[in-house]
């Protein structure tokens, strides 16, 4: 274990701060071998959906770098809440989904009315 | 539970041991050390925690503040280790542990994950139809329960602490803990009093 000089990032979202995952998707980008170009541990099912940070779970080595052996800088964890019903159109009315996203995937959600995720249109 | 290793599995495991060694990484008493740990694991760990923390509210608070901490205060050595989470089941509110992206596990105080646990199957369906895993489990949650499905995607570890069954006033730390299974504590099943013992 190398210390780290950078002390960890202050937290961008609070507890109960509404927020969007973006709808990013590295991965499609291929490495002219044909290998996966990057690692990422957001789920692809929650790409673009909003959901409330439940908790700040501390900041980590971006498990991104960490994958290709590239210096790591520390990132925050957040615990994010989503309603699960509308991500697959399943499961039972309050049922959740409690998912580790890190800061840099996460943006604040839109303040609009009907911001309920993808399928709000 | 698991499928055996393959054969070419192992010869790259010995070549990259090879490697280690020859570079002076591991030596073999750093090996018989984190072997030893990691055959110790097992879900019994897991199960003493849920039972003191059904008997102890001061235990109990350290272990949903600190799961970490709180297996180091019963011994286990999580030096290494990641953080440990544990999920508070209550009235109107079951967890479900998954991880889709691969097979996080809180290996420190379960022991290796079942084959089950590592199958694209329960990796795709809990987190998508948590409801009809826990029906094909046989498990049945009391009306009106919300499921909350935990995937486990980044650089925790989680378990369920899950509720108290019913019958079990009076009961001693072991006899508690022997209610708590494996699977218990990732939330496919509650904890369940036998029969007799519930007369």
């Amino acid at each position: 274990m190398s210390a780290d000089p950078a002390p960890d990032p202050t937290p961008r979202f609070a507890p109960g701060a509404r927020v969007r995952v973006r709808d990013a998707w590295p991965e499609r980008r291929r490495l002219p071998s044909g290998a996966p170009s990057c690692h990422i541990r957001t789920p692809h099912y929650l790409r673009g959906r909003e959901g409330e940070v439940q908790a700040v779970l501390g900041a980590f080595a971006n498990p991104e770098d960490l994958a290709f052996a590239r210096p790591a800088p520390r990132r925050l964890l957040y615990h994010v809440l989503f309603a699960q019903p509308p991500i697959w159109q399943e499961g039972g009315e309050g049922d959740t989904l409690l998912v580790e996203i890190f800061e840099h995937w996460l943006e604040p959600a839109p303040e609009s009315a009907d911001a309920s995720g993808k399928e709000a249109a | 539970m698991s499928a055996p290793a393959r054969a070419e599995s192992l010869a790259r495991l010995e070549r990259l041991v090879a490697a280690l060694r020859a570079k002076g990484l591991v030596s073999e008493e750093e090996l018989a050390a984190m072997q030893a740990r990691t055959d110790r694991a097992s879900p019994e760990i897991g199960a003493r925690m849920v039972a003191r923390a059904w008997l102890d509210p001061t235990w109990r608070a350290l272990l949903l503040q600190d799961g970490a901490a709180a297996a180091e205060r019963m011994g286990v050595s999580m030096a290494g280790a990641p953080p440990l989470g544990v999920l508070e089941n209550r009235p109107g509110l079951h967890h479900l542990v998954v991880c889709t992206l691969c097979s996080c596990y809180p290996r420190a105080v379960l022991g290796y994950p079942p084959g089950w646990y590592k199958s694209f199957e329960y990796r795709s369906r809990a987190v998508r139809d948590p409801r009809g895993v826990l029906a094909e489990w046989g498990t049945t949650l009391p009306a009106g329960t919300k499921v909350r499905v935990v995937d486990s995607t980044a650089d925790y570890r989680w378990m369920v602490l899950p509720m108290r069954p019913e019958g079990t006033e009076g009961w001693s730390e072991d006899q508690l803990a022997a209610l708590v299974t494996r699977d218990a504590l990732v939330g496919v099943a509650l904890p369940q009093v036998p029969a007799r013992a519930a007369a």
